[in-house]
């Protein structure tokens, strides 16, 4: 058996797969959150309960309705962003024009209530969300096994992160789109319906967040928890990578997966905090984050 | 420790908040006398008037906790969501120190005020470099890395946490295991808490703070060195935090993982939030009104929660002056 460093190929091979999958769901969670940010300047601290009710949609499609995993994906994003958008519309919408912090206030107290009354319908326990038998089996690749699930998740975020960046820097509503992040009245009197804009951002946001659930559900288990301590992590993403780039977020998001995964292989003590310790570094070294731009 | 400067006044005309942190309601001296002295004394009869003292006991020591975080959002403007690791760190250093060093009960509670003031000057040197939305994202992640740690760290007990603690003797006099004892104790480390808050922001200190909310450019550029404030600021706050921990671990006998939570960070900002930012009494009112809330609803399973998250939505979108934020302005309204 091959050896790198005392560890066997194999471990080091598994951890470096766990490692990109959560790098995908960092990913997923961190741009969004930079999506919204750049246009609405909220940190959406309700981001964690979206990608959980993402998840929840799945399982309760599947459970009581029988849909499948494949129309979950479509159908629990648009529910969640339906719901993203109610919540832009009759409260986000009031705090423009107050403090940005007062919007982080607002959405962490959504979370709470989201969590918890999940919690009292469903229980702190997780429940299992059974795989899609398309999916059941793994590639041989000789040196190690892929389950096919991990390799269509990994395959997929990619797609959906390079579309969201495609869509962004590189179309016509993505020029918008950039340019009211810059100046919005500017761009308003220029005949676009900004605030729309501004719901609908949000809206796909949330979207994002809930097809990260939807996809999460497989592996991890469904639980109303579950994207309250992730959303943490993903903060400290946030402030590595800096929210001036949407390629950076992507690039962050994965990167941090795998360095999180090699940490478990060579020092599994430090693998819950390894993201934490590489933010107070970054903002010794570079405050505004890598990609980040100060503002 | 930044001394401030006696010959310089801070800046005498402040802008007005552009539409953000609600003005500071700070009572006249005489107004505040009369209401610390009715505050004082309610607290000193309420256990002879059949509150349970441990309700109290617990209900000060988050005021303290409030009180400690309010000066730092309400007169800083700076909205730190980790300061549970304060809370928490006193919290465990002062049980250890109790239970395993066999400390006295006020040099336990000194040695978790300490070592929650040298937490709060590392974090503050990292968090002070970027302001508003960044700055309480790092306090929290800060906060979940040390929450990791404590969960991981031989010396926590882990899930456990570190239980029974011996109260002890208080300067080797008084046994506070006796509960009127050990209420009267948190009710002077509370009030002593509560007036020195009071001091650092009527201090010329205090309103190099003030001026640095408003308007930091300005601030900076009348000669004032922001970023030194501003972490003088946040050790203070996350040293009366560790006060407030500490005592509460020397209370409840008890330091576990709860105090660390960001749960814990949450609540504390509902209090601060509730009861009034910027007010000297709104966090005392705050977490008086939370504390209150959890021990009718203890029994409810995560209603808790989600009444706790509603207060949140409602206060931000309809009542961002808090109790006594809205009280003072209705009183400054009917004066006028």
């Amino acid at each position: 058996m091959i050896e790198i460093f005392g560890i066997p190929m194999q471990a080091l091979l598994g951890q470096l797969l766990i490692g990109l999958i959560n790098g995908a769901f960092y990913a997923m969670l961190s741009l969004g959150l930079a999506v919204i940010f750049g246009l609405l300047n909220i940190i959406n601290f309700t981001h964690g309960a979206q990608y959980m009710m993402g998840a929840f949609a799945a399982w309760l499609l599947l459970d009581r309705l029988g849909v499948g995993y494949w129309w979950s994906l479509a159908i629990a994003p648009v529910a969640v962003g339906a719901f993203g958008v109610v919540v832009e519309r009759t409260m986000l919408a009031r705090l423009y024009k107050l403090d940005h912090l007062y919007g982080l206030l607002l959405t962490f107290g959504l979370a709470l209530v989201i969590q918890g009354l999940f919690q009292n319908e469903y229980g702190s326990s997780g429940l299992p969300y059974r795989l899609p038998s398309e999916f059941a089996g793994a590639f041989d690749l000789g040196f190690m096994m892929l389950p096919r699930y991990r390799a269509w998740v990994v395959v997929a975020s990619v797609v959906v992160c390079a579309a969201t960046w495609y869509v962004i820097e590189r179309t016509k509503l993505g020029s918008y789109l950039r340019a009211a992040t810059e100046n919005p009245a500017l761009v308003q009197s220029f005949g676009v319906n900004v605030p729309r804009m501004v719901t609908l951002t949000y809206g796909f946001g949330v979207g994002l967040a809930a097809l990260a659930g939807v996809m999460a559900a497989p592996i991890y288990q469904v639980n109303p928890l579950m994207g309250a301590n992730l959303i943490i992590v993903v903060f400290a993403v946030v402030v590595i990578g800096g929210m001036g780039s949407i390629a950076g977020s992507i690039v962050t998001g994965f990167g941090l997966g795998v360095i999180e995964g090699l940490t478990k292989v060579f020092y599994p003590e430090a693998s819950n905090t390894v993201i934490f310790v590489i933010m107070v570094i970054v903002l010794l070294v570079k405050p505004a984050g890598l990609f980040g731009r100060e503002r | 420790m930044v001394a401030p400067d006696p010959a310089t006044p801070g800046p005498a005309a402040l802008e007005p908040p552009a539409g953000g942190a609600p003005p500071a309601a700070d009572p006249p001296s005489r107004a505040f006398a009369i209401a610390t002295a009715a505050m004082v004394v309610a607290l000193v009869a309420a256990p002879h008037v059949g509150v349970y003292p441990v309700f109290l006991m617990k209900a000060l020591c988050f005021a303290l906790f409030a009180c400690a975080f309010n000066l730092l959002v309400g007169y800083v403007g700076l909205l730190s969501f980790g300061h549970a690791m304060f809370f928490g760190t006193a919290g465990y250093v002062s049980a250890y120190a109790a239970k395993v060093w066999g400390l006295s009960p006020e040099l336990a509670i000194l040695a978790g005020t300490v070592a929650s003031t040298l937490l709060g000057l590392v974090s503050g040197v990292l968090a002070i470099r970027r302001q508003g939305i960044y700055f309480a994202m790092i306090t929290l992640a800060i906060a979940q890395m040390m929450f990791f740690f404590y969960l991981q760290a031989p010396f926590t007990g882990g899930e456990d946490g570190i239980q029974s603690v011996p109260r002890g003797r208080l300067l080797g006099v008084v046994d506070l295991a006796n509960p009127l004892a050990m209420y009267y104790v948190v009710l002077a480390i509370f009030v002593a808490g509560f007036l020195a808050i009071r001091r650092i922001i009527h201090s010329p200190f205090g309103q190099v703070l003030k001026a640095i909310r408003e308007n930091e450019p300005r601030a900076v550029s009348l000669g004032y060195d922001a970023d030194r404030y501003k972490l003088v600021a946040f050790v203070l706050s996350a040293a009366l935090s560790g006060v407030a921990g500490a005592t509460k671990a020397i209370v409840f006998q008890l330091a576990s993982l709860t105090d660390v939570q960001w749960q814990m960070s949450g609540e504390v900002v509902l209090m601060t939030l509730l009861g009034g930012m910027g007010t000297i009494f709104g966090p005392v009112v705050g977490a008086f009104t939370i504390i209150s809330l959890e021990h009718y609803l203890a029994d409810r399973g995560q209603w808790v929660t989600v009444i706790t998250g509603a207060i949140f939505v409602v206060c931000v979108l309809a009542f961002r002056r808090g109790i006594v934020g809205e009280i003072a302005a209705a009183w400054a309204k009917r004066g006028r």
